[in-house]
């Protein structure tokens, strides 16, 4: 048991922090997502350049075919750093691992390149409207016509639709057989007629996330990755991928948040004193770093195991389930601190913090709903780690 | 960076886990419960042969040298298997008289302890008073170059079967007293874990000589201290695994409306939860574990954490594992219970939830906010 890094672990971070710190361009601008959008190009395009686009993917794709630990480390600091996300980092964390590991030859040749260098932006289009945690009852369609597939339905929860050249889209192409079965995995171009995004306006005001209407869009036949009927397999590689290595940002993103949450006690007048001399602020203050600790620690021991046997277990489910409660009851207890203010937000010369925990207590409100929800995921703890009968 | 146990502590954990299987079947576990003394003479010579007497002691007064992963391997054992045994009361003294008392202290009664030949058990809270950790009532009046106590320790385990006690004074100091001493008497306390057993012992104007005095005081303990909430919580830790695993056993087996209720999610998430809850103790006690024995500057927060996310889980597990049960769940006859009291007693034991999260708060908010 070493809880350390190892020399070499050890010199890689100082290298990935030394890096960052001459790089960070600072904090992404207020204004527009136009320009968070350009502002992120202009990020990806320096990481490309020093080869830190890609970390994760073998070296002949041009990716940096970096360990387990190291791409820990790295999206550990990045996010400790508070560095930037890349503009593509759908292609970077799906899009890429799922076409290195179901492309073709043609296919690699001609989409990971254009992933590494953010030209061309990647976007997911699996749920819809009437299709969320079952995923594979959706119905959106795709019909063969010639060399090509049409394809007509509806996508939502699309983050970054309106600048994406690539959708990665599942659709059924074969209605009799059974619903996991009937599935196909396409890129489709969504600069063309019968591909529309609208933005959704989510509770926070911003509009992150689209809805996606195609109709009689057009995909080569070419477009398939891992074959016609394969796509729900193919699709939850792009799952799998999603989950891998985010929990060492997420472990990053809580301390900075637990310590900000730290200041805002340590500021506010309660009572004749101080949030922080309070005690019932300072138990749940408490608790909040002993579970954001044992997150942490549960990352080592699944990082571990993977590192041992090669590949992450469903224990990951566990860690995103814990990232989402411990991110919303920080900002909880942070509004209970702000007391009366908690109603004042971004905007009103009297908000705390300038509003920025009213921000996160709404933002983090999706945090138990994206990428599986807290109940689904207990579905997947309860069958799959407990072994209890499916329900039903 | 490698979190995982390492093969010997595997194997550790592998003759742990079969030998207390062994030893402590539910019947035995019953029957132990129900006896005078709470534990059985001939389970303590095999655990003393198997080298658990003196695990996590040093083997210059013989014990075996291992560490505090080791201690935690074999009590989260301990916990999951329920045994009733003097061990953690033991393991107190063992490692209070490794490193705070004297080297003639170590050699009378630390070499003996290691070996299985002494039991000793601390007398620490005194009848009256909160039972605070660090806080005693006792006074260590002085007597030429001796010291008499005079007092009510309560809360004592296993001081039946002990040979001798640590007994705590208001200056700080542990002092040796055999439990034969003139003065000394013992009444059993009426507790809710019948498996393991407290009492209240009276010193009543007991001499204790010079050399039976440590010669440390105060915080010289909190290295003990903050490995024994470890091994507690490592405890706890075994305890909340073993509920869950009846939980999740009874939830495939039990049929309701046609089918098994782990099928329903009221069920299934309550189980998922236990999960959660049993792995989050799990390696907040390694962490800790491994702080102690590899940086022991941060076992204090790390401990703290430990004994404070265990103390919950240690309860609310087989609390939850009650609940999964219905009203088995609830009846003497099933074992359940057995593990909520010890899981509850234990969650009382060496600073409770809320004294240890007091502790994180004060070390968490010390920091400066751009560190």
């Amino acid at each position: 048991m070493d809880l350390t890094l190892s020399p070499s672990e050890q010199q890689f971070r100082d290298e990935v922090r030394d890096w960052i710190e001459a790089n960070h361009p600072g904090p992404e601008p207020e204004a527009g997502l136009e320009e968070v959008m350009a502002f992120r190009r202009e990020w990806q395009l320096k990481m490309h350049a020093a080869g830190w686009a890609g970390i994760s993917w073998p070296k002949e794709y041009g990716g940096r075919g970096a360990t387990m630990i190291e791409q820990a480390i790295f999206v550990g600091e990045a996010a400790r750093l508070e560095a930037p996300s890349p503009a593509n980092v759908l292609g970077l964390a799906m899009g890429g691992p799922v076409v290195i590991a179901h492309g073709t030859d043609e296919q690699k040749a001609r989409y990971l390149e254009p992933i590494l260098t953010g030209e061309e932006i990647w976007c997911q289009g699996f749920s819809e409207p009437e299709s969320g945690s079952d995923l594979a009852s959706l119905k959106t369609r795709a019909v063969k016509d010639g060399d090509e597939w049409v394809v007509t339905g509806q996508k939502v929860w699309t983050t970054f639709a309106q600048y994406a050249k690539w959708c990665m889209l599942v659709a059924r192409t074969d209605s009799d057989a059974p619903k996991h079965k009937g599935l196909t995995y396409f890129l489709m171009d969504m600069e063309q007629e019968g591909v529309e995004a609208k933005p959704l306006v989510q509770i926070t005001g911003e509009g992150e996330f689209n809805e996606v209407f195609i109709n009689e869009a057009r995909v080569p036949h070419e477009n398939i990755v891992g074959g016609e009927g394969n796509g729900w397999s193919v699709a939850i590689t792009t799952l799998m991928n999603e989950r891998a290595g985010l929990a060492f940002g997420a472990i990053a993103q809580i301390a900075n948040n637990l310590k900000r949450l730290g200041a805002l006690a340590a500021e506010t007048r309660v009572n004749g004193g101080t949030a922080a001399e309070d005690p019932v602020f300072r138990q749940r203050l408490a608790q909040l770093h002993i579970e954001a600790e044992t997150m942490r620690l549960n990352a080592y021991r699944g990082l571990t195991k993977t590192m041992q046997s090669g590949i992450p277990g469903p224990e990951g489910s566990l860690g995103k389930w814990q990232w989402a409660d411990i991110n919303q009851r920080i900002a909880e207890l942070a509004l209970d601190i702000e007391g009366a203010y908690a109603p004042l937000m971004r905007g009103d010369e009297h908000a705390v913090s300038g509003g920025a925990w009213q921000y996160s207590f709404l933002r983090s409100r999706a945090n138990s709903i994206e990428g599986g929800t807290t109940d689904i995921l207990k579905n997947i703890i309860a069958e799959r780690v407990l072994g209890l009968p499916k329900m039903r | 960076m490698y979190f995982d146990l390492t093969d010997e502590q595997q194997a550790i954990k592998a003759t742990a886990h079969d030998f207390l299987a062994a030893r402590y079947k539910s019947e035995r576990v019953r029957e132990l419960a129900d006896s005078e003394n709470g534990f059985e003479q001939s389970d303590w010579d095999e655990m003393a042969e198997l080298g658990w007497t003196g695990l996590a002691l040093p083997e210059e007064w013989g014990g075996q040298g291992l560490g505090i992963v080791e201690l935690a391997v074999l009590f989260e054992e301990m916990g999951y298997a329920l045994a009733p045994s003097p061990l953690l009361s033991n393991t107190v003294a063992g490692l209070a008289l490794s490193l705070c008392g004297s080297d003639d202290q170590r050699e009378r009664f630390l070499r003996p302890l290691a070996e299985g030949k002494l039991r000793g058990t601390p007398a620490l809270w005194d009848a009256g008073t909160r039972g605070t950790i660090g806080e005693f009532a006792m006074e260590a009046r002085a007597d030429g170059d001796d010291v008499v106590l005079d007092g009510e320790k309560v809360l004592v385990m296993d001081a039946i079967g002990a040979d001798f006690f640590l007994v705590a004074t208001a200056d700080g100091r542990r002092h040796i007293v055999e439990r034969d001493a003139a003065g000394v008497s013992i009444a059993p306390a009426t507790g809710i874990d019948l498996t393991r057993r407290l009492y209240s012992v009276r010193f009543d104007g007991v001499k204790v000589g010079a050399a039976e005095s440590l010669p440390a005081a105060g915080e010289d303990y909190y290295p003990v201290f903050f490995r024994i909430c470890v091994a507690l919580a490592a405890e706890s830790t075994g305890i909340a695994q073993r509920t869950m695993e009846m939980a999740v056993e009874y939830a495939k087996d039990r049929q309701q409306f046609g089918r098994p209720i782990g099928s329903y999610q009221a069920v299934s998430h309550r189980c998922a939860q236990m999960l959660l809850e049993t792995e989050n103790a799990r390696s907040a006690v390694y962490g800790a574990a491994w702080a102690a024995d590899a940086e022991p500057e941060s076992l204090p927060r790390a401990a703290s954490m430990a004994k404070a996310y265990a103390s919950d889980a240690g309860w609310r597990v087989p609390d939850a594992s009650i609940q999964v049960h219905g009203g088995i769940g609830f009846t003497w006859e099933h074992d359940l219970h057995f593990f909520l009291k010890r899981g509850r007693a234990n969650a009382a034991m060496f600073g409770d939830a809320k004294w240890h999260r007091e502790r994180v708060a004060d070390a968490v908010l010390a920091e400066p906010a751009g560190a």
